[in-house]
């Protein structure tokens, strides 16, 4: 057979081969493709206009490119250099407390217990509550009225004799953020308690038994044993948890205003500049949003990815 | 080395143990002192949003904001029930198309992905798969754009649009992973009788996917119901769903009546803690998978 005749064939089978499931997997392919890659495009060239009025938004006026001036202003801006740093607050915050807490709980629990699975689920039932209903209830705790007009948490401190644990919460100009990422600790510590409770069972009895009839302590069981086997999960719960510090943006609708200072996030600039028809910088907005995800998400999607072919 | 959990990918998960023996130490009182604050701590939401909810005028004053009801009234529950049941309506006829249409989907994907190693499977995977991570502030002014460029009504049909195109990320993976542990030998028994792909997914492996599908099913179902981003830019208060009613309801006209709005929280929060509570194994199954990448 010809060289070219067999390549053709070839290229034939590869086709068939590849034919059927790729036809299956079409129409999903299409639809990431466009609401997910194509739309990333178009956004990136939304932010590089001046599409800054409803005007132009609504297509009555022209709009001509400005390069990358958008992100210029509003990285040069105080008030978006306010909503980064409070950003970055909040995402400290949320991730220490969760995976503190989180790995705290799973620790309690791993050892036998009655009523465990008790504990579990009252740890774990905030999770499957959605920010805005649980803002309902923590916009009332976190009231910022102090002394007589107290109520809330401050309140309570007050009944409890802890006065000087009183504050503003998240009126607080410099750090009121932090005050958000309380109720998402709440919500959320049990999920990442779930992952390590997951991982502790995951390991087999016998690595621990070993370890023990070596004559490991304790702490050097936990240190060299079951730390090492938990990392991937602490990996993937950092990962999981960071991300989601981006869902900020429901919390802070439910629990301050939209256009509060205080708390005021780059998702929430989003939301207050497409309200606007600033198009331009809340498309700007976005792309810094994925930029900053993008540089922890994809050495992790890469990493992961490696691994499950090894 | 791989995940721990990587194995429960896409099952119910239960993290239960055998039951212990029950022997008095000091460390386990300890340990039970601590885990029961911990309780006490968790639940103080839950008793701030029942006992205000039951509340009247009367126990408007700040002095009583902790103590029981003076007079128990369900004046809050119906004024929230009769403000919320519309939304509620809306947000069932969005989540379960919704919910239905990217199980499909993610169990078609994960099945050709599992299976059939064309060339670039996996690159065509970890793309799918960096479309559950990514902000969706980064697509959202073209987004809209779009969905109102192809005529797509705003409310109901717009969010099931997008809960089922944003859903394709997750559901494939969580299928993925489960069709991953399922015995090669089964599939090729089907290939070797001369069924062809689609009849291998329709009998072989559609029947023996049902937990998965409960699992992919309450998964979309929980993050249909209880999504607000998407709610607030495609639709309004008068077609949006529960989690655009209930801020409404919060943050509107009345504002300090805290009775009403948490009354309101808990009618939106009653179906996803049902299936919680009911169907907790599954609900696991998903958390579970959310963390696996393979």
């Amino acid at each position: 057979m010809p060289t070219a005749t067999r390549r053709r064939a070839g290229v034939r089978r590869a086709v068939r081969r590849a034919g059927a499931p790729l036809l299956l997997l079409l129409p999903s392919l299409i639809l990431v493709g466009v609401f997910v890659y194509g739309l990333i495009v178009a956004n990136t060239r939304q932010s590089t206009t001046d599409n800054h009025t409803a005007a132009q938004a609504t297509g009555q006026a022209p709009t001509t490119g400005v390069g990358l001036r958008n992100y210029l202003d509003l990285l040069g801006s105080e008030e978006f250099q306010h909503s980064l740093t409070n950003l970055v607050l909040y995402t400290v915050v949320f991730l220490v407390g969760t995976m503190v807490i989180g790995f705290a709980w799973a620790w309690l629990l791993d050892k036998p217990l009655r009523g465990e699975g008790i504990f579990r689920s009252v740890y774990l039932f905030p999770m499957a509550v959605s920010f805005i209903a649980s803002g309902v209830v923590w916009r009332w705790l976190l009231n910022s009225n102090q002394g007589e007009q107290a109520s809330g948490l401050n309140r309570l401190f007050q009944m409890i004799g802890l006065d000087a644990l009183q504050n503003n919460w998240w009126n607080n100009v410099s750090v009121g953020i932090v005050a958000i990422a309380i109720p998402a600790i709440w919500q959320l510590s049990g999920y990442v308690m779930a992952l390590f409770l997951a991982g502790f069972r995951g390991i087999p009895v016998e690595l621990r038994e070993a370890a023990r009839v070596d004559g490991a302590s304790e702490w050097k069981l936990y240190r060299h044993v079951l730390f090492p086997q938990l990392s991937p999960i602490a990996l993937s719960a950092l990962i999981i948890i960071g991300h989601m510090s981006l869902k900020a943006f429901d919390l802070i609708m439910s629990i301050s205003k939209p256009a509060n200072y205080q708390t005021k996030v780059p998702a929430v600039d989003m939301y207050v500049f497409k309200s606007a028809f600033d198009y331009a910088n809340a498309a700007a907005v976005g792309t810094i949003l994925l930029v900053i995800v993008a540089v922890v998400i994809v050495p992790y999607l890469v990493h992961t990815h490696r691994q499950g072919r090894r | 080395m791989t995940s721990v959990v990587e194995a429960e990918a896409g099952r119910p998960v239960d993290l239960g143990r055998t039951a212990p023996r029950s022997r008095f130490t000091v460390g386990r009182t300890l340990r039970y002192v601590v885990l029961l604050l911990f309780v006490l701590v968790v639940l103080v939401p839950v008793y701030v949003l029942l006992v205000t909810s039951f509340k009247g005028p009367g126990d408007a004053a700040p002095t009583r904001a902790w103590n029981l009801p003076q007079v128990w009234t369900t004046a809050n529950w119906e004024t929230a029930w009769s403000t919320l049941a519309p939304a509620i309506a809306r947000t069932v006829q969005m989540v379960v198309p919704a919910a239905l249409i990217s199980a499909f989907l993610g169990s078609l994907n994960g099945f050709v992905l599992s299976r059939w190693r064309f060339p670039g499977a996996d690159l065509v995977f970890t793309l799918i798969l960096f479309g559950m991570f990514i902000p969706y502030q980064a697509v959202m002014i073209p987004l809209n754009q779009l969905v109102l460029g192809l005529g797509v009504p705003s409310g109901v049909p717009s969010l099931i649009l997008l809960h089922v195109v944003y859903g394709i990320p997750i559901t494939t993976l969580i299928f993925r992973n489960y069709y991953m542990t399922v015995p090669q030998e089964l599939i090729e028994a089907a290939r070797v009788d001369g069924a062809g792909m689609l009849r291998t997914y329709a009998w072989i492996v559609l029947p023996i996917s049902v937990p998965s599908f409960v699992v992919v099913l309450i998964w979309q179902f929980t993050s249909a119901w209880n999504d607000f981003l998407f709610a607030v830019f495609f639709s309004s208060s008068q077609n949006g769903p529960v989690t655009l009613a209930l801020n409404n309801l919060a943050n509107g006209a009345l504002l300090q009546d805290y009775g009403v709005s948490m009354a309101g929280a808990l009618f939106a929060s009653l179906p996803t803690l049902l299936v919680y509570v009911l169907l907790g194994r599954y609900f696991m199954g998903g958390l579970m998978s959310g963390s696996v990448k393979g």
